[in-house]
């Protein structure tokens, strides 16, 4: 249960095609033995969330550096929480601004991880996380 | 030879160049170092490219100053465009900017005016970029995001409201709907009576380098190519004091190229459309003066300065000797240069102040003709107004305070500059090669080629910064807990601003001559025709941007790559 690879989805969602550090973060999540599906680009939330049920995964992780970040981060984590799979870590990165942070909070997004991030902190953060989560699910 | 690599040392050989070289590493280098040793075990430029502890005459044996350099405002070009380098006239010094409503961005665009700014620059949004108007469903949640919105005419009377296109020229970041961007801007000037003859910009214009890097394309390379050539052959009869392309290698670099790579890569795709322009049939030189270049300035001080002045030398060679060129203007890489967004830290973001002072100084050393300096707290928000403000005076000081801009092309001769901008064009080279070899650039974009190699070079530097074997200040090292910074916010207002704009412009245009309009885009789309004239047409019939593209999209369909990581 607790012992299979962990699964991410890391997702582009929206128009922007700025795609280096989404693909950074797959290889690097990749190489730390992480299963990782990646999207590509121009995904929306309904993408996303199709793609995040098909995989099983444990974790999304959304890269935005476009400015809409409030707008996906919604979306995503609503239609998550109504296909039933608000199980799914839900965590992203990008060019967000620390004001935005308790929002995004609030919406179900666990984490952001900001331009300067260690690919190893990610790695780091989901081998800590993912686990609990799922301890926590196999118990409740 | 080993006595002169002691062991354990980590002493670098890349080999002597010559005897006295030799002599000094023997006698004074190699014990010096095999009794204190060094920082680095290799000392390499953020391109790889090995550094040596010391560069002499010797490294430049071969070097011939009168067919490597020759002079400024000279074949190759190496030392400048201009024969009177920043005597005559400092460098343009334009501010990418756009956010929001047109109206916010008009603002913005009048402040930086106000403050010294010799030029325009403008951003758009997504939805923009990628050809759909404010309204459309894949709009949501990006209108005015980063950049301004634009969706017809109505909206590009209001941004350039009181500004004079036949006195500021205006540069426009916008690649596959650039045909009818460009065309809206043409429109707005005549409404206002200017004479396009005197009307000077750029558009950028340059799909290549988004199926290399930036990924902002809509259709397939050839169509999107296509489109590019329709510029090149209208713009220089129509609007000739219009730049129709700026080859651009700043978001190649942005992705997590090397610096050679940029060069290569961008040198490669402004050949290309020189290529496609010959084989439509066109005099190189009726075009190929109106070609224009955008690289991007990064940390490595001597590399980035050795890179612009190789593709100016590259760029010169092969127009002369492979392309036919004869108009000087046609063999002249003129350039702007913007300080690489993606050096810049969220931690400790005054600290990115310095590092754009130091990357626009390289950008000045390296004879750019035009400048864009990042705000330090873009890798947070887009720059709030004092933010920008201060990125313009950086090159103020640089311009005004350093002495720099006294003499053309200061640091030619150094043994090392010398070499590294060697080095460059022969690393370049290599890569024409590899590209040719598959079949040139759309071929090479077809086959992942660019990601790949980019993918590679972006996830190494990404481990070499986890290492900690490249050192980024307040990242990896010198950590320290910042204050909050204050961020742009954008109106959430802008959204209903537009809607209510491009309601009005549907209701209130001619009916009948919009759907003429985009027939005629139509079949100059579908019988090979040359796009331009249609657009125009277009633009001045208030077609919603949106819709000049779903016709395109039509007639050409769209483009997905294939994903891979």
């Amino acid at each position: 249960m607790s012992d299979h690879p962990i699964r991410v989805l890391i997702a582009k969602p929206g128009l922007d095609g700025h795609d280096r550090g989404a693909k950074v973060i797959a290889r690097a999540l990749r190489d730390a033995g992480m299963e990782v599906v990646y999207t590509g680009l121009r995904q929306t939330a309904e993408m996303i969330v199709n793609a995040a049920v098909q995989e099983d995964v444990d974790a999304v992780g959304l890269s935005v550096l476009s400015g809409a970040h409030m707008h996906y981060f919604r979306e995503v984590s609503e239609l998550l929480r109504q296909r039933g799979a608000d199980d799914v870590l839900l965590f992203g990165g990008g060019i967000v601004p620390d004001q935005d942070l308790p929002a995004l909070r609030e919406l179900g997004v666990a984490r952001v991880f900001t331009p300067g991030t260690s690919t190893q902190d990610v790695v780091a953060y989901l081998r800590e996380t993912v686990p609990t989560r799922r301890r926590a699910e196999s118990e409740g | 030879m080993d006595e002169r690599k002691p062991a354990g040392t980590g002493a670098q050989d890349l080999g002597a160049p010559g005897p006295r070289y030799e002599r000094w590493w023997r006698d004074t280098y190699a014990p010096l170092v095999r009794d204190r040793g060094e920082r680095e075990a290799l000392f390499r430029t953020l391109s790889d490219i090995e550094v040596a502890p010391l560069y002499t005459h010797e490294h430049l044996s071969d070097f011939d100053p009168e067919t490597q350099l020759g002079y400024p405002g000279e074949f190759p070009y190496t030392r400048g465009v201009h024969a009177s380098g920043y005597r005559g006239k400092l460098w343009t010094m334009r501010m990418f900017a756009g956010f929001g409503t047109p109206e916010e961005t008009n603002g913005r665009f009048k402040a930086l005016l106000d403050a010294g700014q010799t030029g325009l620059s403008t951003a758009f949004d997504l939805p923009t970029l990628m050809g759909y108007d404010s309204d459309h469903p894949f709009a949501r949640g990006e209108v005015g995001k980063c950049g301004v919105a634009v969706s017809s005419l109505a909206d590009m009377e209001v941004l350039f409201d009181g500004i004079d296109p036949e006195t500021v020229t205006t540069s426009m970041t916008i690649n596959s709907p650039a045909n009818a961007i460009w065309a809206m801007y043409l429109a707005m000037a005549q409404r206002r009576g200017a004479d396009l003859r005197k009307v000077g910009g750029t558009t950028q214009n340059d799909i290549l380098k988004e199926f290399i890097a930036q990924k902002e394309y809509i259709f397939p390379p050839a169509p999107s190519v296509k489109l590019v050539v329709d510029t090149l052959e209208w713009g220089p009869k129509e609007v000739p004091r219009w730049n129709t392309v700026s080859v651009s290698g700043y978001h190649i670099r942005e992705a997590g190229s090397t610096a050679v790579q940029e060069l290569a890569f961008t040198l490669a795709d402004g050949i290309h459309y020189v290529r496609k322009g010959i084989e439509r049939g066109l005099d190189v030189d009726t075009f190929a003066p109106r070609m224009s270049f955008f690289f991007n300035v990064h940390n490595d001080f001597f590399e980035e300065i050795a890179k612009l002045r190789a593709a100016r030398r590259i760029w010169a060679r092969e127009m002369r000797d492979v392309y036919g060129a004869r108009d000087p203007r046609s063999l002249m890489l003129r350039t702007h240069a913007q300080t690489a967004g993606v050096s810049l830290t969220a931690q400790q973001p005054l600290v990115n102040m310095s590092r754009v002072a130091i990357q626009a100084l390289a950008g000045v050393l390296g004879g750019t003709n035009s400048l864009h300096t990042d705000a330090y707290d873009e890798a947070l928000s887009l720059p709030t107004e004092e933010a920008a403000l201060l990125a313009l005076r950086t090159q103020q000081v640089v311009a005004y305070e350093t002495g720099v801009t006294n003499t053309v092309d200061p640091l030619a001769g150094s043994y090392y500059l010398e070499h590294l901008t060697d080095e460059m064009e022969r690393q370049a080279r290599v890569y024409f090669e590899q590209i040719d070899a598959q079949g040139g650039v759309e071929a090479a974009i077809e086959s992942g080629f660019f990601a790949h190699e980019i993918g590679d070079a972006s996830y190494q530097q990404q481990r070499e910064t986890d290492a900690k074997t490249r050192i980024t200040v307040g990242v990896n090292a010198f950590r320290t807990e910042s204050a909050q910074m204050p961020v742009l916010l954008v109106d959430p207002q802008v959204v209903d601003v537009q809607l209510r704009r491009i309601e009005r412009v549907r209701a209130g245009r001619d009916p009948a001559a919009a759907r003429d309009a985009l027939a005629l885009l139509r079949s100059a789309a579908v019988d090979g025709l040359n796009t331009m004239p249609a657009f125009m047409a277009c633009a001045h019939a208030f077609c919603t941007l949106g819709e000049q593209m779903d016709v395109l999209r039509e007639v050409y369909g769209v483009y997905e790559e294939s994903v891979q990581v």
